[in-house]
């Protein structure tokens, strides 16, 4: 008791000093109006609901997944505009900016490591977030669509992860999409390998994979084209699933039991 | 008595602010991840290899390791159903979950004994096949594919007897077109039956009710997709036990 006391007194002392006064003016009143003005009324916290069911709050019910798979999305957002002034796209030099980014960039290998990892934990967290949503039934009426909206978000961030691989130009990049692409070439119809290509006339340098590819082997329109895939689009499309399906959140309610 | 019924009716208010109950967890998990990713990413460093090569060709070469289960999978099938059928029943089966599934229970909390099925169907498909089809490939995958223990040497060289035959030669039809015919057969009777077990299945389980509020459309999707489901352990089963490669081999088509 006695210490709490003492520490109540000293943070008075802070508070009322004549600095933090110059610094803060007033300071924040723990009212429950401050409390609900403190989300509605900045742009960011007010993606989330002014109040929350107690037990949307624990951890136990969500693991945290999906709003540490958001987090993931945006630590290689950071990291990756970094890499970003570094890398050119370009056969010549794709793998020499990577060495050039290990060795001689500031804190340029710790960025790629986090991109990387980042990027390895967002496919984990979204798998468990999935399953969370699975086994709490959030998918329910009226959340179908939002779970639609997710498997959405599932295969992008898939696709993410894919289209990051090529882009250092090593060995285990060209060869791992190499492998991860050769379904495009073994699709019915649009694939040169695919049953009934004939019909559509599908060769080894007009056929899905290489339209894919921009070309009939991985080269260098694939490394363009996969770095514009990385860079812009796929983020731009998942980004503007993410705000549907973070609206549709609000919108549909956060699940949990019936009162 | 009317007292009793106004309480009743009064919502309960399980509410909290979140500013700062829901916004202080999240700080906190944050700083904490963000945290352990700094020191995974000090101490653990991104791969990067030779120069891209295009004629030096790794043995093995494998994809993400994300997308190893549909590389395994490739053992089992035809390169056009592991790369692009099966995937795509996988997330069109991921997107018809909430229609067919007309459980009313747990909607919003965890319960194991309301959705018994549900759950270990997900289950299955999730964590026994999925998940454990990346495990084989990132494993127990060396050389031209061949399996090898984690702690096995890989041998570039290891000799694998090529023994796998198609079903129909397997039970003794040499001729082409019985070949087919008996292929067809075979993968027709494998959904008839599926689906009709299946259909026993539920009436005995959940009962005649149930598969009248079912309907026709989500039990025939269901089943559908669960029958296919099943098709790769049945095929891992005959190929490891029976060395069987193809049930149904043509010139378009191999199941
Ligand atoms: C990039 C990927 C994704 C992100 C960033 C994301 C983010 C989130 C966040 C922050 C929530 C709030 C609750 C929580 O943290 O659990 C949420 C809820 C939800 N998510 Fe996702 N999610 C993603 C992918 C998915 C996937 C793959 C599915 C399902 C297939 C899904 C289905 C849902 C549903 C149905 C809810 C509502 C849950 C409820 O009301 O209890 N999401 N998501």
């Amino acid at each position: 008791m006695a210490l709490k006391d003492k520490i109540e007194e000293i943070k008075k002392d802070l508070v009322e000093s004549q600095v933090w006064k110059a610094i803060f003016r007033h300071g924040y009143e723990d009212t429950p109006r401050n409390r609900v003005l403190m989300v509605t009324a900045n742009v960011w916290m007010h993606l989330h609901p002014a109040k929350v069911r107690r037990h949307g709050v624990r951890m136990r019910f969500t693991w945290c997944m999906g709003g540490l798979t958001f987090l993931m999305f945006l630590m290689t957002v950071i990291t990756g505009i970094y890499l970003m002034f570094y890398y050119r796209p370009v056969a010549e030099y794709a793998y020499a900016d990577m060495k050039y980014l290990e060795f001689d960039m500031p804190f340029g290998m710790l960025m790629r490591n986090m991109h990387r990892w980042a990027a390895h934990a967002m496919v984990v967290f979204v798998w468990l977030h999935m399953f969370r949503v699975f086994l709490t039934g959030s998918y329910k009426p009226p959340r179908e669509f939002n779970w639609i909206v997710g498997v959405l978000l599932l295969v992008l961030t898939l696709l993410l992860s894919f289209t990051g691989y090529l882009l250092p130009w090593d060995q285990l990049s060209i060869w791992a999409v190499t492998v991860g692409s050769n379904m495009a070439r073994a699709s019915p119809l649009l694939g040169h390998e695919g049953p009934f290509h004939e019909f559509v006339g599908a060769n080894p340098i007009y056929d899905a994979r290489a339209f894919l590819f921009g070309g009939g082997e991985i080269g260098p329109h694939t490394l363009l084209r996969f770095y514009i895939l990385h860079c812009i689009f796929i983020p731009l499309v998942a980004s503007l699933l993410m705000a549907v399906h973070f609206w549709r959140i609000r919108r549909d309610g956060f699940s949990g039991p019936s009162l | 008595m009317a007292e009793v019924a106004q309480e009743r009716k009064r919502p309960i208010d399980d509410k909290v602010h979140t500013w700062p109950h829901l916004v202080r967890a999240e700080f906190l998990v944050t700083i904490f991840v963000v945290v352990v990713l700094t020191l995974w990413a000090l101490l653990l460093d991104a791969p990067l290899e030779e120069p891209a090569n295009p004629t030096r060709t790794p043995n093995p070469s494998k994809a993400p390791w994300y997308f190893l289960g549909l590389q395994e999978m490739l053992v089992y099938f035809d390169p056009w159903h592991a790369g692009v059928v099966l995937p795509t029943f996988i997330i069109i089966g991921l997107m018809v979950i909430p229609f067919i599934d007309i459980n009313p229970a747990g909607n919003g909390y965890y319960t194991f004994k309301d959705r018994k099925y549900e759950i270990l169907t997900f289950f299955f498909g999730f964590h026994i096949l999925w998940v454990s089809m990346i495990i084989i490939g990132t494993f127990f995958r060396g050389p031209g594919w061949n399996l090898f223990w984690p702690w096995e040497h890989w041998d570039p060289h290891k000799v694998v007897a090529l023994t796998n035959v198609d079903l129909p030669y397997l039970v003794g039809i040499r001729n082409q077109t019985l070949s087919i015919l008996f292929g067809i057969f075979c993968v027709v009777v494998y959904f008839i039956v599926g689906v009709g077990l299946f259909y026993k299945w539920v009436v005995r389980v959940k009962g005649q009710e149930f598969m009248e509020r079912w309907g026709p459309v989500r039990f025939g999707i269901t089943a559908f997709l669960i029958v296919t489901m099943l098709a790769l352990p049945v095929k891992m089963f005959l190929r490891l036990a029976l060395n069987v490669k193809y049930i149904l081999a043509t010139k378009y088509i191999n199941i």
